[in-house]
């Protein structure tokens, strides 16, 4: 009985000890480091347009007008939202409920992803009507795992020029280089997707609109 | 399928290397941070009061489960007044009461399964107090547990080693190190560190966006360093705050892949320390090997069928050339979400980079089949374990087969054993299988389901796999914050992990008691090639008996359904 006793204590005391170590000093140790070393990145990468921050390099925006490159499908539309979203409708439910993440979880046979990407496809094909329904790449249809995913594929980047085009008054060939100048290479040219970071990519087209 | 080769390629060197530190720390010999570590142990031990002495198998397991049920008190009783206490910027409220009991068993047995989403169910204190907390203690705990049942199996006392003393060097030494590394690394790539509340901010046409911040870093490293897999924010290593380049990604594998692995090859130079010093032991290399082909069968499973893409969207008419993009993110694209998708459900990690439940039929079996056969290198030490429980039945089939007695490091494997292995065995199949008939034959449990047809049944099986097998990712669509499934599920992890440790340490402790008896020309042979393939057949076989009815029903199915409808 005693040494149950004398157990029990020892057991406590760890509890404790570890408590402290790991949930307290090891936490603060890091963002302590982190915030030295790396303090753009420890704070969210956040990227900013006339002193203002406009977003993170690394999350993902809806974009609806036809000037900017449009991204992938999100459950949770990238945690983007205006006033009216917040205010309950007469039934009490709001639009925009706060920050999340994830996706519809539809399963691969699930009627309800046919539905929901044969509306996409046909709204994206009223938007572009230069393109073929064939060229459209699977990542722009399909919703991202995160719903914050920042990247499309270079050809969903590809197929949306014209539109921007026409839309935003640029040449496509400044349209292509701002493609270019926001592709990221795969890895070290071997791991990953060669992709476009759209939101950085439509900072840029904002840039040349104003310019002109 | 090079990026994958290269992966794998990089793991075999660092797998090696750990295995030997970890040997090091636990047999402890001498290491070149004990300058520095040894004075920083002295001072918990003295805090706490733990003499050095060593304790028999009985002594072991109370002191481990002790200390657990401390742990998982502080913890329930933080997230339930969570709302009332400081660092919570974002004004979380109170965790539900069986949610918050979910949640407890899920980080103290290693599991992180979460019915909550982090981003607005938990405080930082939180994140940091309880997550980060058990995310250490619950890996130490497994991690002592195996290394307390190798050391029984290669010894001829039951009497040794303290589980305080495990317990804390593991931490201090092998965990703090690597988590502090690893979140440097995570920083570098785009984890936020920070402890200030989100942002919103203005985007360019006009409208608001939040963006959650927070300790993200501290807790992603130990998150897979300790395959726990419990992520910062609902969507885990999908977001790219938790994972935000490929860099990050390969990381992240590498850190869920190394402990497993180094515990076998730790228990590797064990077995062979009283004879030679080598690189990794010719016992744990069959074993190893044994784990290795059974990852790689279900890898290829998994790349092949994602690289196929869906039937269904293939109709409709658009190209997918990428393959299945659903629910995966662009920056990982199919060989890197494949990869990932294996490594942490062999490892019983859990954390995702893509979601599982929007995986093809037979992607989405593997990671299941995985989780149910527990074996493929499993998690921080107790896969290490599970494995040696199909190894100990594996000699004795053979054994009966050629007419031998059947023996295991020089000690006989006897009735009372075999008893207590095919309960071990049969435990995890056991909550698996009884748990999903009842969630299926009731309204609670059926309500859960959100996908239609035989893919709502995998989203069950799925479920309580990842309880029972400590793992923790789940098929996502489940709505599975209600009572029924935060009790049902939070049952199968707290059996699925201690009847376990407690059955095994028990063997351990029988067969440390036992006379040594010297291998003769007539014993089985159990670190050759030959020996892995039987492993390897047994493992299947046990495996494909118990579950291939289930798996029939649930991802067979829908994979037959989705290819007859569209051809």
């Amino acid at each position: 009985m005693r040494k149950f006793f004398e157990n029990s204590k020892q057991a406590l005391l760890i509890t404790i000890t570890m408590f402290v170590l790991c949930g307290f000093i090891y936490p603060f140790a890091v963002t302590a480091l982190a915030q030295g070393l790396f303090h753009h990145q420890a704070n969210g990468s956040l990227i900013e347009a006339d002193g203002k921050a406009v977003g993170s390099e690394l999350i993902g925006q809806t974009f609806t007008a036809p000037q900017y490159f449009w991204g992938r499908v999100s459950s949770v539309n990238y945690n983007v939202y205006t006033k009216e979203d917040t205010i309950p409708d007469e039934k009490g439910q709001v639009n925009y409920s706060g920050v999340s993440s994830g996706t519809f979880n539809y399963a691969p046979s699930n009627p309800e992803l046919k539905k929901r990407i044969e509306a996409d496809i046909e709204k994206f094909l009223l938007a572009n009507p230069s393109v073929k329904r064939q060229d459209i790449p699977a990542d722009l249809m399909t919703a991202s795992g995160s719903g914050l995913d920042p990247h499309i594929s270079v050809k969903a980047a590809e197929i949306q020029v014209e539109r921007i085009a026409q839309a935003s008054g640029l040449a496509k060939d400044e349209i292509e280089k701002i493609i270019a100048a926001n592709t990221e290479k795969r890895t070290l040219g071997t791991f990953g997707e060669n992709k476009v970071n759209y939101l950085m990519a439509n900072l840029d087209i904002m840039k040349k609109m104003d310019e002109k | 399928m090079w990026q994958i080769a290269i992966v794998l390629i990089i793991y075999l060197p660092l797998v090696i290397l750990t295995g030997h530190y970890l040997f090091r720390v636990t047999m402890q010999q001498k290491t070149w941070l004990d300058p520095i570590m040894d004075r920083f142990d002295a001072v918990i031990y003295k805090l706490c009061g733990i003499k050095q002495v060593d304790m028999t198998g009985k002594q072991y397991v109370l002191s481990l489960i002790l200390s657990n049920a401390f742990m998982v008190f502080i913890g329930y009783l933080l997230l339930r007044i969570q709302a009332m206490l400081f660092l919570n910027p974002n004004n979380i409220d109170n965790m539900e009461s069986t949610l918050s009991f979910n949640t407890i068993i899920s980080f103290m047995t290693n599991t992180n399964l979460q019915h909550y989403s982090g981003e607005s169910g938990l405080s930082y204190l939180s994140q940091m107090l309880v997550i980060i907390f058990m995310m250490f203690t619950s890996a130490a705990t497994g991690y002592a547990a195996c290394m307390a049942f190798c050391r029984r199996l290669v010894a001829k006392t039951d009497t040794i080693g303290n589980f305080f003393v495990d317990f804390v060097r593991v931490i201090t030494r092998v965990l703090m190190p690597l988590s502090i590394v690893v979140a440097i690394i995570l920083v570098a790539q785009g984890s936020p560190q920070t402890l200030s509340a989100n942002k919103t901010v203005q985007t360019i046409e006009g409208k608001l966006q939040d963006i959650a911040l927070g300790p993200v870093a501290s807790l992603e490293s130990i998150k897979h360093i300790g395959t726990n897999g419990g992520g910062f924010n609902g969507a885990n290593s999908t977001t790219p705050f938790e994972n935000p380049t490929v860099i990050s990604n390969i990381v992240e594998m590498l850190s869920m892949m190394l402990l497993p692995g180094a515990c076998v090859v730790a228990f590797s130079l064990m077995v062979a320390y009283r004879k030679k010093k080598t690189i990794f032991g010719k016992q744990g290399l069959s074993i190893f090997a044994a784990m290795g082909v059974l990852f790689l069968v279900g890898l290829a499973t998994v790349y092949v069928a994602e690289k196929a893409g869906n039937p269904i969207i293939s109709e409709l008419g658009i190209s997918q050339e990428l393959g299945s993009m659903e629910g995966k993110e662009m920056r990982f694209g199919v060989a890197q979400s494949a990869l990932f998708t294996t490594v942490t459900t062999a490892f019983t990690t859990g954390s995702v980079n893509n979601m599982h439940d929007t995986l093809t039929p037979l992607g989405g079996l593997v990671p299941m089949f995985n989780m149910m056969l527990n074996v493929v290198f499993g998690g921080k030490g107790v896969g290490l374990m599970n494995m040696m429980m199909y190894v100990l039945l594996t000699i004795f089939i053979a054994c009966l087969m050629i007419g031998r007695t059947p023996q295991f490091l020089g000690k006989k494997i006897e009735e009372k054993e075999m008893k207590l292995i095919a309960l071990c065995i049969l435990i995890h199949p056991a909550i698996i299988l009884l748990f999903s008939a009842l969630a299926v034959a009731t309204t609670a449990g059926v309500a859960g389901i959100t996908n239609p047809g035989a893919h709502g049944l995998s989203q069950v099986l799925y479920e309580f796999a990842s309880a029972s097998a400590n793992n923790g990712s789940g098929f996502e669509g489940l709505a599975d914050n209600s009572t029924f499934w935060n009790v049902t599920t939070g049952l199968a992890m707290f059996f699925g992990r201690y009847l376990t440790i407690i059955i095994q340490l028990a063997i351990a402790s029988l067969l440390a008691k036992k006379m040594f008896h010297s291998d003769s020309v007539g014993t089985l042979k159990t670190d050759n090639t030959i020996f892995t393939f039987l492993l390897v057949a047994i493992v299947l076989m046990i495996g494909a008996l118990t579950f291939l009815p289930a798996l029939a029903l649930g991802p067979i199915t829908e994979h037959l359904q989705l290819y007859l409808h569209s051809s």
